[in-house]
């Protein structure tokens, strides 16, 4: 068993890293672009017409997977910022700055998408719905994130007041959540239920199909980044010169 | 050590008391921009009252979230004291307790006043007071979170309002939901408990946060 663990510190040194990541690239995004594909023929000519809100409930097929990447990816930030800050690993701090730029498109996709929904399906652009606000709270925290490691010069200072700042912001999501709701529930006269309708089997294959696309998006996505971010901040390293030569 | 910390903050604060009116007299100013922009309706002005109020307060506290350290972080103080054998996290106490005392205590205290001004009957304006009592303190503590990682960078202080603000949004809905309970003739007892939750769970673990982020930016 134990000649056969993977050697984690050899991977987290990004002279490692930084070749092994250009291979495995494809991987992700040719899949990504295929399941893209597929997901998309399956949401517009396979799924059926939905009788309550018409076509216009295709949306959902992008929505939902870019609320749930959007969410997930702040978690997989803080984790890695954590990482990095805890165990002063660079490769995982990288990743943290590599993600968030990611999972804030994402969080804005989902929030432009649910408002070209909520037009047809609701009759307005947007509800102070606890859902809606606090996504787009969740947009804010990715926002000051971003803001606060660009704003620092030194890295490894930029790296771990992005950490504290990931960390807190993790504690607070569920708190916002439920506040949110519970404000929600105050003004009920605001609130609009969505029409819970049932998904028929190729509904829920495109979504997931699309999820998957997603996915793999957003590790290749990140993956890209990541080099590049390795690239910015190892310039002096001399295994970069041998690699990019 | 701890007491010594608040009353060298507060003294200071005391001769540059012109910074702490400033806080005040941009909350009266911000909660009476309201009035003018909606209109002198009564009805209206009752109900928008808790949120005008509480955002008011807001933003003002944050406004003072550069004082907490930045003064001592720029003649080098605030690295003394992190060097100090006592825990960091006492430290972070006292300076939060002190701004709290100098910056928000005034708010509290001059609230009631400008609930007048929107026409809130005597039992909400009571738990105006008694939300800004337990609310404050949380923007304080939570606030110094963010004061602590912008120390020294540009634009700190508009950062601060983007990493803050975000935090500060379930204060705002439970310390605007008590007033509204009040003014709707219900009980404001939940939200004053969940305020007095946040306050106590914030109090607890937000110092630490804050000694981390000290101990990174005075690196």
């Amino acid at each position: 068993m134990s000649n056969r663990r993977i050697n984690w510190y050899k991977y987290a040194a990004p002279a490692n890293f930084y070749p092994r990541a250009g291979k495995i690239i494809p991987f992700f995004a040719v899949p990504a672009v295929i399941l893209f594909i597929v997901g998309m023929y399956v949401g517009f000519f396979v799924a059926p017409t939905d009788f309550q809100q018409g076509e216009s409930y295709r949306i959902l097929f992008i929505h939902v997977p870019a609320a749930w990447m959007g969410m997930f990816l702040y978690v997989m930030l803080a984790i890695y910022a954590g990482i990095g800050w805890a165990f002063n690993a660079r490769l995982a701090s990288m990743m943290a700055q590599a993600i968030a730029p990611t999972g804030a498109i994402f969080t804005f996709i989902s929030l432009v998408t649910g408002s070209l929904w909520g037009r047809p399906a609701w009759g307005v652009w947007w509800v102070w719905d606890a859902r809606l606000t606090s996504t787009l709270i969740l947009m804010f925290l990715y926002i000051g994130f971003i803001s606060l490691q660009s704003s620092i010069d030194d890295v490894r200072r930029a790296d771990r007041a992005g950490a504290v700042l990931a960390l807190v912001g993790v504690i607070n999501v569920p708190i916002i959540y439920f506040s949110v709701q519970w404000w929600n529930s105050l003004h009920q006269g605001a609130t609009i239920s969505k029409n819970s309708f049932k998904m028929a089997p190729s509904m829920a294959a495109a979504m997931f199909l699309l999820l998957g696309a997603c996915w793999l998006y957003s590790i290749a996505v990140v993956l890209v980044r990541l080099r590049y971010i390795i690239r910015e901040r190892e310039q002096e390293a001399p295994w970069l010169a041998e690699v990019a030569a | 050590m701890f007491s010594w910390l608040v009353w060298r903050d507060l003294i200071l604060a005391w001769r540059r008391r012109a910074d702490v009116l400033a806080t005040v007299f941009f909350f009266i100013i911000v909660t009476s921009l309201f009035p003018l922009g909606i209109g002198p309706e009564r009805e209206t002005l009752k109900t928008i009252a808790p949120g005008v109020v509480w955002v008011a307060a807001l933003l003002a506290s944050m406004l003072s979230l550069g004082r907490i350290f930045g003064n001592d972080y720029q003649d080098g103080t605030l690295e003394q004291l992190v060097l100090t054998p006592q825990p960091t996290y006492l430290v972070v106490l006292a300076k939060v307790l002190a701004h709290w005392i100098v910056s928000e205590l005034p708010l509290v205290v001059i609230a009631p006043v400008l609930g007048l001004q929107f026409g809130l009957s005597e039992n909400s304006l009571v738990i105006v007071i008694a939300s800004l009592l337990l609310g404050t303190p949380v923007l304080s503590v939570i606030g110094s979170i963010g004061a602590a990682l912008t120390l020294g960078l540009r634009a700190a202080n508009v950062l601060v309002a983007l990493l803050v603000l975000p935090l500060y949004i379930p204060v705002l809905i439970f310390g605007s939901g008590a007033v509204q309970a009040s003014l709707t003739g219900a009980s404001p007892q939940a939200w004053l408990l969940l305020l007095a939750a946040t306050l106590v769970v914030s109090l607890v673990f937000a110092p630490w946060a804050t000694s981390a982020a000290l101990k990174i930016s005075v690196e």
